[in-house]
């Protein structure tokens, strides 16, 4: 029931983020990062896969509704939901994760953190950029967007994991 | 079929994300203004080159009313030519000269899709870029206006018909030259109405509307309708006047697009002049 809450606030927290302060940063006119992606990346392993998809389907509704887009963010974020599960068992086997460990860099590590979040952002950014403009001319403008937003919203979010999450104490190994 | 059920289940996941990604894509190209544009200019040609197929077979049966009309279309215009008039005052001379410049230039094409039961109606045409059609051109039919080109692809054009509820056209009662705007309030296809004429007007059941050749689009004078009754609410500025439209909008087979030679010049100097 915590960890609910918990996620309740996470989201509150990061749409108004998004909506209120980086909705508003364009540098050099097209470079937006996109943070709010982060409650996607960061939901239980053991989220059901519908729900996953349910969630992100409505965080990017949320999103579309703030920028006057309908359905453009929702559509990437419920490609990143659905592609989510499948990284994840890339990445690692999904039997090794801890019955407690949620995909964040304190669980993690940084390097599992780091390639985990590049790939699903780029997914992200690509389906977005891409159905933004609609159409494959100008192709090189549309994939210099991708990279650079994709590059920006990449930094912010390790930021965030130094920021707001303090690394969890492992008694067995003694690392503090 | 279990083992439909079975395969489904298991695969519930990628099932789920095709229906969503399907609402999704539903609503980009509903509500984006943009993206519908690019995604009707894209099927266009397809559906098309389907619809005037189809039309082609039902155009046999409609040959007599589309001869009828042609007929008298002709006789009208034989009707203003100079042979048609007798020449009563013989003490006239005729100069050639360059007073007269052509302004605007007429095309005709031929409707092979409409729609009057939408909210937001259009037609397709059957000439595009190729024939020198061009957005934002104005259509009209012999019996008033139709409507105004909004999407041209190679061989065809969509236009936005006077039943579109984005649909806003200049337009003046005919015997007194006061001006308002004719809108479509989306329930009855031969019935539009027509705002901001002022309460001090006097109106009478059965004056013409007529276009008022403000925008640049239609010349002036091009019929509209006729005012079937009209009425005002106390405390309102302007009548609530009704309109019974000319053209019969569920019978449309030929048409006339309408390109003014002198737009972009009006367009540039107006354009100039706000600037300033």
């Amino acid at each position: 029931m915590i960890i609910f809450f918990r996620y309740i606030i996470s989201f509150v927290l990061l749409i108004s983020a998004q909506v209120v302060v980086l909705n508003n940063i364009q540098l050099s006119g097209f470079i937006n990062p996109y943070v709010y992606i982060l409650f996607i990346l960061i939901l239980p392993f053991n989220t059901p896969k519908w729900l996953t998809l349910i969630a992100g389907f409505l965080t990017g509704l949320t999103i579309d509704m703030f920028a006057h887009t309908p359905g453009m963010h929702a559509s990437a974020c419920v490609l990143m939901a659905f592609l989510r599960p499948y990284i994840q068992a890339l990445l690692s086997g999904v039997r090794d994760y801890e019955a407690d460990a949620q995909p964040m860099i304190q669980d993690m590590g940084l390097r599992w953190f780091f390639t985990y979040v590049s790939i699903l952002t780029l997914s992200h950014h690509s389906l977005l950029f891409f159905v933004e403009v609609f159409h494959f001319r100008e192709l090189f403008v549309t994939l210099s967007r991708i990279l650079l937003s994709s590059a920006f919203t990449i930094i912010l979010l390790l930021a965030t994991q130094y920021f707001f999450y303090k690394p969890k104490k492992n008694i067995i190994s003694g690392k503090i | 079929m279990h083992q439909i059920f079975n395969f489904i289940w298991k695969n519930y996941a990628f099932f789920l994300f095709i229906i969503l990604q399907f609402i999704c894509f539903t609503l980009i190209i509903q509500h984006n203004n943009y993206h519908r544009a690019a995604f009707i200019n894209k099927t266009n040609d397809f559906f098309g080159q389907l619809t005037e197929q189809v039309d082609g077979v039902y155009n046999y049966f409609s040959l007599a009313s589309v001869n009828r009309s042609l007929a008298k279309e002709n006789a009208l215009l034989r009707e203003k030519q100079q042979d048609a008039f007798f020449i009563a005052d013989r003490n006239f001379i005729i100069v050639e000269d360059t007073i007269y410049q052509q302004k605007y230039k007429y095309r005709t094409a031929k409707v092979i899709n409409n729609s009057i039961h939408k909210r937001r109606n259009y037609i397709t045409l059957n000439k595009g870029s190729q024939h020198g059609i061009k957005k934002d051109m104005g259509v009209i039919s012999a019996d008033g206006i139709i409507g105004i080109i909004t999407g041209v692809s190679q061989n065809y054009a969509t236009v936005m018909s006077v039943l579109n509820a984005n649909t806003k056209i200049s337009a003046k009662i005919k015997r007194l030259n006061h001006m308002g705007s004719l809108v479509w309030d989306g329930v009855d296809y031969r019935k539009a109405s027509l705002n901001d004429i002022p309460l001090h007007v006097t109106l009478e059941k059965g004056d013409s509307i007529v276009t008022s050749g403000f925008s640049a689009i239609f010349p002036e004078n091009i019929f509209i309708g006729t005012i079937n009754n009209y009425s005002f609410k106390e405390a309102d500025n302007f009548f609530t006047i009704e309109v019974d439209l000319g053209v019969d909008f569920n019978n449309l087979s030929y048409v006339y697009v309408i390109e003014n030679l002198m737009r972009h010049e009006q367009q540039y100097l107006e354009n100039q002049t706000l600037k300033e």
